[in-house]
């Protein structure tokens, strides 16, 4: 085992380490990304043996960086992508599928990442599981350690929507509300991160987490039937996701499991956290940090490690990104529910909201099959839509009753 | 004499040392303060511009200096400083 990966490269300058819990580079701070051998991969794993694998995200563990043997599987990622023809024809697309992570263990993408980081944890023979979170983070590192048995320490801002807290809670954590934002939490645990000997899944670990978001884009050509679709759009917070789907997918073609991808990806931010997308429409690759304030909570990264990657990869993939406001989000989380009978959380909103503005502004053009990522489900952000509810017809048991409200 | 925090990869410049002292009235005259105290400092923190490399964060008293003057944000001897390497979020 292992033979799959050779160690850890620094993204930006490329100094090379070994595989260990850090993250970042001693020289520049660059990211720390696996290096994987590519010949080995090939030679064991082909569309068969993937095929055959268990319906969730390890039937790809050879493309993970971990020892499957150490898996805590609550049956995370491989989820469906549905064809979505009555929200197509809402927005005006001809072909449009949704990659529906509402389903997932702990009902969000979250529990790609933490299903992935959990077994590198254990491998690594960490005692405990720790994480910063805007909550669906929170849920599936907790609800993965209990699985496994390991003590959890779950850092969230205070601020939450009470779904996710409860979320969180039910898995009896160490569940520990900051004074701040997702970005104070951040900073804090990347502190504390130096001096406990956790295992924070998105920080000391996060080189092999962040791996797991890979596995979107090889469930989305994997269901295509081998195949890249022409455009994707995702929700962007620190744009990890974004940037891992692209990967996922160009792996794909080094191994030759796709031909070669002409995807175009882009990205979607709430108005009220915007810095990628700000960054875009201002034609720079820097962003400028934000204090967020949005309903799009699991959106709300001011300041976003990944941005400039995933500035980069519109420029790459000739995508765009796009920005929605609070009310925008709630009218696409309805309008999303009504066509495709699907409740996504506010993030699912963003993306929505987000597509229906690519394609009213021509950049995804009506014949481009797309696909779009929804990433959470939506009783995590019951607050969001709740007046929804006041819609129920109120009516005494009998018939003559009911037949007098409904002409109303 | 600002405390300065030090992340686990700029330790190899300070012997392992967690937290330091640095001396001056700006972010710029710290980070040459600490370039002399630490040599290979100031390298790891800034590019080649003198502006911050794009994974580097500093906080001032908890805030995000480009929230503040950047690296021109004044400092006392009461303020302290941490180096943070940019995580990316969940």
């Amino acid at each position: 085992m292992n033979s799959y990966c050779n160690g850890l490269q620094c993204r930006e300058c490329g100094r090379k380490f070994d595989l260990e819990p850090i993250f970042a580079c001693d020289f520049c701070f660059g990211p720390l990304e696996v290096d994987y051998n590519y010949e080995n991969i090939k030679a064991d794993l082909n569309k068969n043996k993937i095929e055959s694998g268990p319906s969730s995200l390890w039937r790809y563990a050879p493309l993970l960086p971990c020892n499957p043997e150490f898996k805590i599987d609550l049956g995370d990622g491989f989820t469906p992508l549905i064809k979505a023809n009555r929200l197509a024809k809402a927005i005006g697309l001809d072909h449009l599928w949704i990659k529906n992570d509402t389903v997932n263990p702990t009902w969000s993408f979250k529990d790609r990442v933490v299903s992935v980081a959990i077994a590198k944890a254990i491998e690594f023979n960490f005692s405990a599981i720790a994480c910063a979170s805007t909550g669906n983070l929170a849920n599936s590192v907790a609800a993965h350690a209990a699985a496994a048995g390991l003590d959890c320490y779950v850092f969230i801002p205070q601020d939450l929507e009470q779904g996710k807290v409860v979320g969180s809670a039910i898995y009896a954590p160490n569940l520990i509300k900051v004074e701040g934002s997702y970005d104070d939490v951040n900073r804090l645990c990347t502190e504390l991160s130096m001096v406990k000997n956790w295992a924070f899944v998105n920080i000391n670990v996060r080189p092999y987490y962040s791996e797991g978001s890979k596995t979107l884009g090889f469930e989305i050509c994997e269901q295509l039937g081998w195949r890249t679709p022409d455009h994707i759009v995702a929700p962007m917070a620190s744009g990890s996701m974004y940037t891992k789907i692209w990967k996922g997918i160009k792996e794909f073609h080094k191994l030759g499991l796709i031909d070669e991808p002409k995807v175009r990806l882009s990205g979607a931010q709430a108005s009220g956290c915007s810095p990628i997308t700000t960054a875009y429409e201002n034609n720079s690759f820097t962003f400028v940090p934000q204090k967020p304030d949005t309903i799009a909570k699991s959106l709300a990264i001011g300041n976003p490690a990944d941005g400039y990657y995933a500035l980069k990869q519109m420029e790459e993939t000739n995508g765009h990104a796009a920005q929605a406001s609070d009310s925008e989000i709630i009218e696409a989380m309805n309008l999303l529910a009504e066509t495709e009978g699907i409740f996504a959380e506010t993030a699912g909103g963003v993306t929505i909201a987000c597509l229906k503005k690519l394609v009213e502004t021509n950049k995804i053009t009506k014949s481009e099959e797309t696909v779009a990522v929804i990433s959470g489900g939506g009783l995590k952000t019951i607050e969001a839509v709740s007046d929804v509810a006041n819609n129920a017809m109120l009516v005494k048991p009998n018939i003559d009753s009911f037949e007098m409200n409904l002409t109303h | 004499m600002a405390i300065v925090k030090i992340p686990t990869p700029l330790r190899v410049t300070t012997s392992g040392l967690d937290t330091v002292q640095g001396n001056g009235d700006d972010l710029v005259s710290v980070i040459e303060d600490l370039e002399s105290q630490f040599p290979g400092m100031k390298e790891r923190l800034l590019d080649e511009n003198n502006e911050l490399r794009r994974f580097v964060n500093i906080f001032v008293n908890g805030e995000d200096v480009r929230f503040l003057e950047g690296l021109n944000t004044t400092v006392t001897a009461s303020d302290e400083i941490s180096i943070v390497p940019a995580v990316a979020g969940g």
